[in-house]
């Protein structure tokens, strides 16, 4: 955007005040060009010879090319001379510069008042539980509100659509086999060095198979498939359903009546629930298998010997005790991760942040839950 | 030239060229064989009904979609030619009005403004926060200088968005939709904007639109692009060819008819 409007000068963008007799003129000069950050300021006292309600006119003889810096310029001006009551003459102006003049307002903006940030511990620590409660509140209403969606469904009168359910156990099913497996099979691979490591000194080589297959089935392999599945899963489903909240798309499902709560939130917790349980039995497997083909390389184990073993370690209620585990691991993590999609803002970064919480919180929230049901089940004596 | 230019013509050099230019998306041919001049200073408007593929032709002048065929010359140099560092010497010329105002999100409406600034200039603090507060002054956003764009209306956004088109003080500038999804007052408001800017700054625009209210009152030059054929059928300014296009296309649009032989949408 630049006008030649004296090519003879290319000197620096310069300006000074003259009384020539006939009144007060500002004489410019130079090129004014933005990007070569050479824009002299209009000094506060520069106006203080011109006496009220005085005229100041412009000459623009010796003015080059100019851009927004000489408007700028100009801004500054006329800020300053309507505050000390002159007419700024600005017909004597080039034609352009006048118009862009003319759009701009008399004052520039105030500054912004800086943000209070007081100390308020107590104020602090209310709002953060006042929050807290609040948020339990809305989850548990959610997941109330998604059970009976739930269970709509489940007499034939709900709104679920069948297809979502479908693309969502792909995502969360199959296509997590690898990742899972190869975790597994290497947290029951570590359990068996770790053990062999021990029971070698005892010439109890066999009982890694124990070892092994207690600890997937009890522990290992639904807390290790949940941690997965929440960074996995749980993030996308944040992601996506914050990505819909910045588009509107949570508003029109609103409008329309549609039901978010059984529309996007129940297929997604329902996948995690039909999915995880069968993957935490493929990861007890694997990791058997990771701990069988330790034991076979580093101890005098047979391979009939470590298969009889197991077998005989692992009661069946122990992976009904990890069965019922993995389930309620995904209603927790579906139904945190798509609550803090739905509670997200609606920017870019928004999107970012709704992700990592829902990765973060899942994975505490698997493990926290895990503590709690190993409570419960050495209350139980299961 | 094509033959159809309204009389008159007055003569300003030429500041970008499409020549032959085809558009294509995968094996969809989007236009083809589009050939235009824009003159400097002008307001150029590229006009066609619904999925012609005018935001297409814009997103190849912007230089986010190469050409199937065809040259397109910037200040006569040939913009798909060379690296991309020559491409982003020639596109520090253009400034982008998108069509959602595309304004960064986690910025504040100042910020958005001062960035473009921050990261191609050496400019100390004091004199980007002095260009900011002119540049919103212009589009009359002062007020809005330290908001987020989610805080905004849809006007508020196209200004916010106009004010960072023009943060480097381009000489060439886009804008796509200025005017969808706004009332017709704000809307004026943003022509007179428009038209203060190209008589002030002396700058150049490019426009697509189908306002018509808009395009006849702002623009002096344009192009008519087909969905059928695929090609444009029509040059000159929209107010000429409204008043001397004899193509049924052209007038149908232009008169806001009804066409009965078109099948498609030209509206």
């Amino acid at each position: 955007m630049e006008r030649l409007v004296n090519t003879t000068d290319h000197g620096q963008p310069e300006w000074h005040l003259d009384n020539d007799g006939s009144g007060h003129v500002i004489v410019l000069s130079g090129e004014w060009i933005a990007q070569d950050g050479r824009i002299p300021p209009f000094p506060a006292d520069a106006l203080r010879q011109v006496e009220k309600g005085q005229d100041i006119t412009f000459r623009t003889e010796a003015l080059g090319r100019w851009d927004t810096a000489l408007i700028s310029f100009l801004w500054d001006l006329k800020q300053q001379a309507t505050g000390a009551g002159l007419t700024l003459r600005t017909d004597t102006l080039p034609d352009s510069a006048r118009k862009l003049l003319d759009l701009l307002p008399e004052q520039a903006a105030p500054p912004p008042p800086p943000p209070h940030r007081g100390f308020a511990p107590v104020t602090a620590v209310g709002a953060y539980t006042l929050d807290s409660l609040t948020e339990i509140g809305t989850v548990t209403e959610l997941g109330a509100e998604t059970a009976r969606g739930a269970l709509a469904a489940a007499t034939g009168r709900g709104r679920m659509r069948m297809t979502d359910l479908m693309s969502n156990v792909r995502d969360a099913g199959p296509s997590a086999l690898l990742i899972v497996s190869i975790v597994n099979f290497l947290i029951g691979a570590i359990l068996a060095f770790v053990g062999a490591v021990q029971l070698r000194k005892f010439a109890a080589d066999i009982y890694v198979a124990s070892l092994v297959g207690i600890a997937m089935v009890r522990e290992m392999s639904a807390v290790m498939t949940a941690i997965i599945m929440a960074g996995r899963t749980g993030g996308a489903y944040a992601a996506r359903i914050a990505t819909m909240q910045g588009n509107e798309e949570i508003d029109a499902l609103t409008v329309f009546g549609i039901p978010v709560s059984s529309y996007l939130i129940l297929p997604s917790i329902l996948s995690l629930i039909l999915t995880m349980p069968f993957l935490y039995l493929y990861g007890c497997l694997i990791g058997m298998l990771g701990g069988f083909c330790v034991a076979i390389g580093m101890l005098t184990v047979t391979g009939a010997g470590y298969f009889h073993q197991t077998v005989n370690a692992i009661a069946l209620n122990q992976f009904e005790f990890g069965f019922v585990k993995s389930i309620f691991f995904a209603a927790l993590i579906g139904l945190t991760s798509c609550r803090i999609g739905l509670r997200a803002g609606r920017s870019a970064a928004d999107v970012g942040v709704a992700a990592t919480r829902a990765v973060v919180v899942g994975i505490v929230g698997v493990i926290a839950l895990d503590a709690i049901f190993a409570v419960i089940a050495n209350t139980l004596g299961i | 030239m094509a033959p159809d230019m309204p009389p008159g013509d007055d003569g300003r050099e030429t500041l970008m060229s499409l020549q032959g230019i085809t558009l294509a998306f995968g094996s969809k041919i989007i236009q083809q064989n589009v050939s235009f001049d824009v003159r400097r200073g002008s307001i150029f408007a590229v006009m066609g009904g619904s999925g012609c593929g005018k935001s297409t032709i814009l997103k190849s002048m912007i230089g986010l979609l190469r050409p199937r065929q065809g040259r397109y010359l910037v200040g006569g140099d040939d913009y798909w030619q060379g690296d991309d560092a020559h491409r982003v010497t020639v596109s520090r010329r253009f400034g982008v009005l998108f069509q959602s105002a595309a304004l960064w999100s986690s910025l504040t409406v100042g910020e958005n403004v001062a960035l473009p600034m921050q990261m191609f200039t050496r400019l100390d603090a004091g004199t980007i926060r002095r260009l900011v507060e002119l540049k919103l002054g212009l589009v009359d956003m002062l007020h809005a200088i330290d908001q987020y764009p989610s805080e905004l209306s849809g006007g508020m956004k196209k200004r916010a968005g106009l004010a960072r088109a023009m943060a480097l003080d381009p000489d060439i500038l886009f804008f796509d939709e200025p005017s969808a999804g706004l009332d017709p007052i704000t809307s004026a408001r943003l022509d007179d904007l428009i038209v203060n800017l190209r008589d002030g700054l002396g700058a150049t625009i490019v426009i697509v639109s189908h306002e018509l209210p808009s395009l006849f009152a702002i623009a002096d030059d344009g192009i008519f692009l087909d969905a059928q054929t695929k090609t444009p059928i029509a040059h000159g300014a929209p107010s000429w060819l409204r008043d001397h296009c004899d193509d049924p296309q052209v007038r149908a649009f232009m008169h806001r008819e009804r066409p009965e032989t078109l099948s498609g949408r030209t509206d």
